[in-house]
């Protein structure tokens, strides 16, 4: 008997590049090339600092969305009920400032009111069992409604908070004129990396989502961490929330609306898996970047404004597809054969 | 019962030795006065049929279930039925390997060996180089997984299926598990693989440990095991120590052994 196991030629011990084991090294190569083809197309715009710090504003609160729900699709589940989150949160921030005047508690509201609902996600999920595609939709028109309700389908204007303590924390400008808000974006994301990539918690949303059974046989509570998951999520909407209602001065009952493919999108763009047990933060930051972008640059190239959508979704599906091909050399190897270039004979 | 964490290195003759341990389901008896005594570093191989009650014992042993009669000893000591569970066998350092579905297939080989026993701050934190580390040692020093292309961060995916046993049970080997089953490791495995997964039950011997090895296949718990106990409805109808029986012999010894049950059957 040798000690040492027979080589098998099917895999060599090939070196990887320093280059290729930068996470999320594709997406930010797609990210550059889109911003140098707004550059080229629409100099006037792209050019220029304003457009960039337009971004600066309009993305954070898709960010903190896309970062929760990278998480989410990590552990294999999905949640389609953030957009009432940023509703019935936005609600409950804008009710303490208007009737209490008090944003502060406003901000502890939305958090809470986000952790509501995500408890009731994940016990449904987890506990009972239904899929969470199912409970979230339910979910998602319920607490939307409920906002609707409470509100009277009323917006709510907060103009007096303009220049507040909250204000110029979530909202302001540092510097006058780096906005607040995409620094809270980009910390939360550093840090929910290290959550997803280096906490014990983190590692078992990727067990479960890789597999339920071998999470359970590896000694994970998988219904405490789907639980846990799911309040995550909610908190984080409540957290977008408090920003866009911030950013707007306003509270609107339909203000999540528009939210949810977008922030999707940024996920799965960014190359996390669709069917859950890896997942990319810097993947989910430029692919929410990207989608942020595409309107704004897509309008200023000076095609007319109906082409957006089309474009963005030739860009959706096109990446996950690449991705999920990256993911599966086989098929990508059956693909090849498929055209003609160099398969099977 | 014991109430301290067990010494390695105390002083104990048999791992886990059994006396009259009888279980029935019903009217169906499926284990009838069961003696068998583990040795500390000891390769002891189960076979018979299906249904012989090879799985059923190993339930026992490792606090799965219950028997209607009979003693444990564990490192010597009995074993308090009432306070015997899986948990209770894991902290006394039983770790039972199954044959599939034990490892995250996305996840880097790394993380397979510590997931649900991290080493973290306090805080949670993973130290991932440390980790990284212990895998690369594990991986080399104690599995022999040398110029084969596989390291700590190379995923499960790319493994093969005596590669993945072997992981399960290197895993089983770093928490210091002081017996080892393996329940048919080599099913389902192309003849190469197999003989990794033999490699691996060889290197559990030579660090010292205790394995009790469940096989279909005569011909590799024969050439592997110190002992092999075959079962028969139930009943212990063979202890054969290494050597005492060649291949062919033991597979006549069987064959035998089912035509008389059937005679039995018949009459």
């Amino acid at each position: 008997m040798s000690t040492h196991l027979p080589a098998s030629p099917a895999r060599r011990p090939t070196r990887r590049l320093p280059l290729a084991q930068i996470e999320g090294l594709p997406i930010i190569l797609v990210f550059l090339v889109l911003v140098g083809l707004f550059i080229v197309t629409a100099p006037q715009v792209f050019l220029h600092w304003p457009i960039y710090l337009s971004f600066l504003t309009t993305v954070p609160p898709m960010l903190v969305l896309a970062i929760g729900l990278t998480l989410v699709v990590a552990a294999g589940e999905i949640d389609l009920s953030f957009p009432s989150t940023l509703a019935f949160s936005g609600f409950l921030f804008s009710v303490c400032e208007s009737s209490l005047g008090n944003p502060w508690l406003g901000v502890i509201a939305a958090l809470a009111g986000g952790a509501l609902i995500g408890l009731v996600n994940g016990l449904l999920v987890a506990c009972i069992g239904v899929p969470s595609i199912i409970v979230t939709i339910g979910t998602q028109f319920f607490w939307a409604g409920t906002a609707s309700i409470l509100s009277g389908g009323q917006s709510n204007a907060l103009q007096e908070l303009d220049g507040s303590v909250v204000y110029t924390v979530f909202a302001g400008n540092l510097f006058g004129f780096l906005p607040m808000q995409s620094l809270w974006a980009l910390g939360l994301a550093v840090f929910m990396w290290f959550i997803l990539n280096r906490h014990r918690f983190g590692e078992h949303i990727l067990f479960i989502g890789d597999s339920r059974h071998v999470a359970r046989v590896a000694g994970i509570n998988v219904m405490r961490e789907t639980v846990k998951l799911f309040v995550l999520m909610g908190v984080l909407g409540g957290f977008a929330a408090v920003l866009l209602t911030l950013e707007n001065l306003n509270y609107f009952s339909t203000q999540g609306q528009g939210y949810l493919l977008p922030a999707l999108a940024g996920v799965f763009i960014g190359g996390t898996s669709v069917f859950g047990g890896t997942a990319t933060i810097v993947g989910t930051f430029f692919g929410t970047f990207i989608i942020g972008m595409l309107e704004a640059g897509i309008v200023a190239t000076g095609i007319a404004g109906f082409w957006v959508q089309a474009i963005e979704g030739v860009v959706f599906v096109a990446a996950v597809t690449l991705h999920l091909l990256m993911e599966s050399p086989g098929k990508l190897k059956q693909l090849r054969a498929l055209a003609g270039l160099g398969g099977r004979p | 019962m014991m109430d301290k964490q067990p010494e390695t290195g105390g002083a104990y003759q048999h791992i886990v030795r059994a006396e009259g341990i009888s279980l029935s389901y019903g009217k169906i008896r499926a284990l009838q006065g069961i003696d068998l005594a583990i040795g500390r570093n000891e390769i002891v191989g189960l076979i018979g049929d299906n249904g012989a009650g090879k799985s059923t014992l190993i339930k026992v042993l490792t606090g799965v279930v219950r028997p209607t009669s009979g003693k444990l000893y564990i490192r010597d000591k009995p074993v308090d039925w009432t306070h015997y569970s899986v948990r209770e066998a894991h902290r006394l350092r039983f770790e039972t390997v199954y044959q599939e579905k034990s490892l995250g297939e996305k996840q880097p080989l790394w993380r397979n060996i510590f997931v649900g026993r991290q080493i973290t701050n306090r805080f949670g934190f993973i130290k991932v180089a440390e980790e990284r580390r212990i895998a690369n040692d594990l991986l080399k020093n104690q599995l022999g997984f040398r110029g084969v292309g596989i390291d700590a961060d190379s995923t499960i995916s790319k493994l093969s299926g005596g590669e993945r046993q072997g992981i399960a049970i290197g895993r089983a080997m770093h928490f210091d598990s002081d017996l080892i089953i393996l329940d048919e490791p080599t099913v389902a495995l192309a003849i190469s693989e197999v003989r990794k997964v033999l490699d691996f039950v060889r290197s559990i011997k030579a660090s010292g440990r205790a394995c009790i090895y469940i096989e279909h296949n005569l011909a590799h718990v024969h050439a592997l095991a110190d002992r092999l106990i075959v079962l028969d409805r139930g009943r212990i109808v063979a202890d054969i120590k290494s050597g005492e029986m060649t291949l062919e012999e033991l597979t006549k010894f069987l064959i035998d052994l089912q035509q008389s049950g059937h005679a039995v059957g018949v009459g």
